[in-house]
């Protein structure tokens, strides 16, 4: 709203490529999330024991059933081991589900947390912030990168455990069965590391390009579904099916071959854990031969061979997420860490009921080191009066309005607010009091009147309307069906420009604000909605301080002040009919309009009919 | 500009909620059919390995058995080195199966993608003022991934399952019925069980979804509108909305948390029966000297194998859930059909003179009241048409026609006699220019930009547009000129060079018909002076609509339609409507000379005098 134009090419303000190593620091910062739920956390941990005890238990239990009570023929005692059996798999089921009942509710209210701190850290940053970041990217963060570290918080933690335990578990009690044929099966485990590390390498390099390209298609997407209007205005659907085609081709292909990393890891495992059951079996047998192991023992290890690898793959597998989590949590983490730039110092004061006297003493602000686009603003502003902007884009106009509610802060001087620096005083206390008219009146989807009370959340049912009769919406709303309870869509686009201009003013009047900040952008409207707001406007200006960024002589005219803004400094100061006789810059600015409505007169020959 | 029906309410077209039918998915899997050569290689090469999976137990079977149950050393080491050759080729089909599937499945995401791309892009403006980008963009994006999951590995293991259990169940009879029997009678339960589950589970994804595309509106709407929000300092309301949406979405995630809970130990439980039964009933056969121990093993190992695949079902079915949740989602919006396509037939609209021409025409949106009624004019090649009324009058219902943005609902629009929609949609747009006061940039630079309605532009084409539309200065003045990146929605450029971006973009696009605003936003008095020429330059012997919001245009208008109410309450020339329409006369006297700029230095000052004590008298 408020902004004119300041260039900005820079790259976002944190728009580098986060670093592909795991970094513990933001791994034991993501864990730190888990605190409040400590108690859940050991509880799930303690459930994924008893589980993996359970399944550990089975092969076990089936070398006791053959080597025990079938090489005895004791149907009794193998009834026994059944009976236990089954008991395992009851409990291990009940653990095992809630242990994912447990790690879900851990990770979701963990997510729902963090998504809260965002958005409320969102919502604190100051608007330089902003102009710097692209909203996709912000987007991006908040959904794509949060759920990645979903992802492994749900499906990590239980493999970090689960796996963990099994695989100490398998080792200790193959160890234990048979040292030597355990050692043996083993003999697979360098191999299936290196290959591990191979994969995961390729792998990471792999993934790495397809999040890019997912990243492009969703920018793409995104910004023609916005702004399908203009592509459809200009035809340009085939121009830019092409291009969609393209960079969609380039994400197939990029997953495609980040997938053959991925289907050929699995089958190298694969083979590798084969080798190892082919050494129980073989070398095992051989053992039988010699009377140095039970047909039992070859038995259980069968079974725990199997299960050795699964927890391997399932790491291996972790090691990628937990990169892109990484990854992600260095993105959030750089996000939360972003001071906002106006912050209040400790202690602010609670600005009361203010006059509205508002004052610049030699103000300089620059929004890049070195580039000042205002340079030693006074003024003075008494509590009531009307003060207009006039002069060039860039000359600092929006500056000197945004510096007002300290949406930025000045790099020399002093704004005062009724004699306090307004750097001292409490954001809230200050901006509540002030109400803003941006040029491109934004609405949310919700109601009509949602979108008026955003003004002023308590304000009644009544209140809304008087606001909307004040700035003559009232008779375009209560002609809708739905009146005050229409809907209003996304960015507002089922209203006109003007409508939504309305509904927007009469947010500003229900605000009530002792200040007020306009950006004139009446020439969207038509005439007639046009000659409405002027009239309300005036009710609306009458006993508040304002500061008008003016576009039309009639505003300019009905100003205590006019200001001449140029190149960051107030040029000219006065009334418009005394600058006009001071025949100044002001002059020549109002002689300029009036050569181009002369200009436009010719071609069509009428002659200016008679006042 | 463009806005759209105000009677419609939200949600409507895409925000309704899917319930995800087998059919859709059904219909979505059909993109597979393009695929098959790598689809059915990818499944021939999962049967690969399952042949290979089923051969693996009894080569062990063998081993343990005849190897070493008789004591023969040569087939125990054969026996193990054969495990190892069937597991490598095992690996190779794996391979393969993986990677042709990923061929496979990315192929009907590609597809998908740019489908729904030409689909949310060929849709009629009534349609997007209906749906929501986050919700296109979800469709778009997670709901194609979650198909494609499905399509690729979610349907081949599936088929797996198949092969399996059949390949499995055929072994386990063959071995020993009754043992086979009993040990396979938990596995109907277990099916039904699963069945039930996923009736649970479907609608608790589609729910999960929909909440997500929620949380994702609302945190896109704070971004797009934060000044607003710091202009109001609503952080703390907008922080208590979004908290309130992100409550609901934990809910439903523990929601289907709960449902998982419950169903996953029971499936477990009972698919654990199976190897009881063997140990128990196989332990026995053993004992009475019916059953091998080899045999016992190889028993238990092929149950296991088809437990794997049975638990994996639970999984499969939920992602079943969520495939045919998300195809629907992305069938709704293939199957818009949009309000505005090209008849059957339709012709490539002809070069045009540019005559333009209501009968009678009526609009409304759907099931509103109409905004437009009987309007009939003509516009002759060449001429300036001033539209002028108050806000909802119909002005900007009018301007939409002609693009055929919207479909007349009684009455016809003919544009050098040609009906609008007996042409095709592209031909005609392609000869109309748009110039708005809410100027949008697209990404890029502003070359990509200037060119955007005529991509085959020359470079010096584009720079004598950029010039005529008094753009060329500023464009040069950044460092990198022409080339220089615009970013999103365009925020590095003020609102007076993006129109006239704007400008240079309908002026390269040289069209025989022009809408536009002529008002001027956000700009000071020497831009606007710019733009105000420019405009001039670009009105130049088209025929134009203009929405008009200054005198300067009234004047030079060769006709004035002054709309009311959805009707043209008079019409004709500046001099002529002031002689004769008393409407006229009233907004001129009291809206143009008041509030646009003065015709003359004598009359800015009478005007002034007047103006003030009109407005004095009028106000207070």
């Amino acid at each position: 709203m408020m902004l004119g134009g300041r260039g900005h090419w820079g790259i976002g303000a944190f728009g580098v490529e986060a670093k592909e190593a795991i970094s513990p620091r933001v791994a034991l910062r993501l864990l730190t999330y888990m605190g409040p739920y400590l108690g859940q956390v050991a509880a799930a941990i303690g459930l994924m024991l008893v589980a993996s005890a359970m399944i550990l238990a089975g092969p076990y239990l089936l070398k006791v059933a053959v080597d025990t009570y079938i090489a005895r023929g004791d149907q009794a005692g193998l009834n026994l081991v059944v009976l236990v059996t089954l008991l395992t798999q009851v409990i291990g089921n009940l653990a095992t589900s809630g242990q994912i009942y447990l790690v879900t509710w851990v990770g979701q209210s963990t997510l729902a947390r963090l998504r809260h701190q965002i958005f409320g850290h969102l919502q604190r940053l100051s608007l330089s912030f902003f102009d710097q970041q692209d909203a996709g990217d912000l987007m991006s963060r908040m959904t794509n990168d949060v759920d990645v570290i979903n992802q492994l918080l749900t499906n990590g933690l239980t493999v970090i455990f689960t796996d963990i335990l099994q695989l100490v578990g398998i080792v200790a009690i193959m160890l234990a069965l048979n040292w030597r044929l355990a050692l043996l099966s083993f003999s697979v485990m360098p191999l299936m590391a290196v290959s591990t590390v191979v994969f995961a390498w390729r792998a990471r390099k792999a993934y790495r390009q397809t999040r890019e390209k997912i990243g492009a298609v969703s920018a793409d997407l995104q910004e023609n579904i916005s702004q399908v209007r203009i592509v459809q205005s200009f035809a340009r659907e085939r121009a830019n099916q092409e291009r969609f085609d393209e960079i969609n081709r380039e994400n197939r292909d990029a997953n495609i071959g980040a997938a053959a990393v991925a289907s050929a890891f699995s089958p190298t495992v694969d083979v590798l854990g084969t080798a190892a059951t082919a050494i129980v079996v073989g070398a095992g047998g051989l053992l039988v031969l010699r009377d140095q192991l039970t047909l039992g023992v070859i038995v259980a290890f069968l079974g725990y061979v199997t299960r050795f690898f699964q927890p391997i793959r399932d790491l291996a597998q972790l090691y990628t997420t937990l990169q892109s989590a990484s990854a992600a949590g260095e993105r959030i983490f750089q996000l939360l860490d972003t001071a906002p730039t106006i912050a209040e110092p400790v202690g602010a004061r609670q600005l009361g009921s203010i006059q509205g006297r508002v004052e610049f003493r030699n103000v300089w602000l620059a929004y890049r080191e070195g580039e000042p686009v205002l340079r030693g603003i006074n003024l003075v502003a008494k509590p009531g009066q009307t003060v207009a902007l006039v002069g060039p884009t860039g000359a600092g106009k929006t500056s000197i309005a945004n510096l007002i509610g300290r949406f930025y802060d000045v790099t020399a001087g002093q704004v005062l607010v009724d004699g306090h620096d307004h750097r001292e005083v409490c954001l809230a206390s200050l901006r509540s009091q002030m109400g803003m008219v941006p040029q491109d009146s934004f609405l949310f989807s919700g109601t009509i009147a949602d979108n008026i009370r955003y003004g002023r959340l308590e304000a009644t049912e009544e209140e809304v309307v008087q606001a909307a009769k004040l700035v003559n919406a009232h008779p375009f709303i209560s002609q809708l069906p739905q009146g005050y309870r229409a809907q209003v869509m996304e960015r507002g686009v089922n209203f006109s420009l003007g409508q939504r201009q309305l509904i927007s003013f009469a947010r500003a009047v229900l605000a009530q604000p002792r200040l007020l900040i306009l950006d004139e952008a009446t020439s969207s409207v038509d005439t007639r909605t046009e000659a409405l707001i002027q009239s309300a406007l005036a009710r609306l200006l009458q006993g508040r301080t304002s500061f008008v960024i003016a576009h039309r002589l009639s505003t300019i005219r009905n100003a205590d002040q006019v200001l001449v803004v140029e190149e960051g400094q107030i040029v000219e100061k006065g009334t418009h009919q005394s600058l006009l006789k001071a025949r100044g810059r002001y002059y020549e600015i109002y002689q300029m309009q009036f050569r181009e409505e002369e200009s436009s007169l010719a071609p069509s020959g009428v002659p200016a009919p008679a006042a | 500009m463009f806005h759209g029906p105000s009677t419609l309410v939200a949600g409507g077209a895409a925000g309704e909620t899917a319930k995800g039918s087998p059919g859709s998915l059904w219909r979505a899997l059909g993109y597979l059919r393009k695929y098959w050569p790598a689809a059915s290689g990818a499944y021939l090469c999962l049967l690969l390995v399952t042949l290979s999976n089923l051969a693996m137990p009894t080569l062990v079977r063998i081993i343990i058995d005849q190897g070493i149950g008789g004591a023969d050393r040569a087939l125990i080491e054969w026996g193990a080195l054969g495990m190892v050759a069937l597991a490598a080729l095992r690996a190779i089909f794996s391979f393969l199966q993986g990677y042709l599937s990923e061929v496979a499945s990315q192929g009907v995401a590609f597809d998908l993608r740019n489908a729904l791309y030409a689909r949310i892009q060929s849709l009629s403006f009534s349609y997007h003022d209906r749906a929501q980008t986050g919700q296109l963009m979800t469709r778009a994006t997670s709901d194609v991934e979650v198909v494609r999951l499905f399509a690729g590995m979610g349907l081949l293991n599936l088929l797996n399952v198949v092969a399996l259990v059949a390949g499995t169940t055929v072994i386990l009879f063959a071995m020993n019925w009754r043992l086979a029997a009993l040990s396979l009678a938990t596995f109907p339960f277990l099916l039904l069980i699963t069945v039930r589950f996923s009736g649970t589970i479907r609608p608790a994804f589609m729910q999960l979804q929909q909440e997500l595309g929620t949380l994702n509106t609302l945190l896109q709407e704070n971004l797009a509108g934060v000044r607003v929000v710091k202009a109001f300092a609503r952080e703390p309301y907008e922080a208590k909305r979004f908290q309130a949406q992100n409550v609901n979405l934990l809910s439903q995630n523990l929601r289907v948390a709960r449902v998982f809970a419950t169903n996953i130990p029971v499936i477990g439980i009972v698919s654990g029966l199976g190897t009881l039964a063997i140990l128990w009933y196989g332990g026995g056969l053993v004992i009475a000297g019916q059953l091998s121990l080899g045999g016992l093993v190889a028993f238990n190992t092929y149950l296991l194998m088809l437990l794997m695949p049975m638990r994996m079902l639970g999984f499969l079915v939920s992602m079943l859930a969520r495939a045919s949740a998300s195809a629907q989602r992305i069938l709704e919006v293939l199957d818009v059909r949009s309000e505005i396509a090209d008849a059957p037939g339709a012709v490539s609209l002809p070069p045009i003179q540019g005559r333009v021409c209501f009968q009678d025409v009526s609009f409304r949106y759907f099931g509103g009241e109409y905004v437009l009624k009987n309007i009939n004019f003509e516009a002759r090649p060449g001429q300036i048409i001033a539209l002028l009324g108050a806000t909802g009058s119909g002005k900007s219902t009018i301007i939409n026609l002609i693009p055929r943005f919207y479909d007349a609902t009684e009455g016809s629009m003919t544009i050098d006699g040609h009906d609008v929609r007996r042409v095709t949609v592209e031909s005609l747009r392609r000869q109309i220019g748009i110039v708005l006061q809410e100027t949008t940039l697209f990404s890029g630079t502003i070359r990509d930009n200037i060119a955007y309605g005529s991509p085959q532009a020359t470079m010096e084409g584009i720079v004598a547009a950029a010039r005529a539309a008094r753009a060329h200065d500023f464009i040069v003045s950044f460092p990198q000129g022409y080339d220089t990146q615009v970013g999103e929605r365009g925020v590095t450029l003020s609102g007076g060079q993006k129109q006239r971006i704007a400008i240079a973009r309908a002026l390269l696009l040289n069209p025989r018909i022009l809408i536009l605003d002529d008002s001027t936003s956000s700009v000071d008095f020497e831009t606007e002076h710019l733009i105000q020429e420019a405009l001039e330059g670009l009105m130049q012997g088209r025929t134009s609509f203009v929405i008009a919001q200054r005198l300067s245009t009234v004047r030079r208008a060769d006709s004035i339609l002054v709309l009311e109410n959805g009707r043209i309450a008079a019409r004709g020339t500046h001099q002529q409507l002031l002689e004769e329409s008393p409407v006229y006369a009233e907004i001129y006297n009291r809206e143009l000379r008041q509030a646009g700029r003065p015709g003359s230095p004598e009359e800015a000052f009478a005007a002034t005098t007047v103006a003030e004590a009109s407005e004095r008298g009028r106000v207070r």
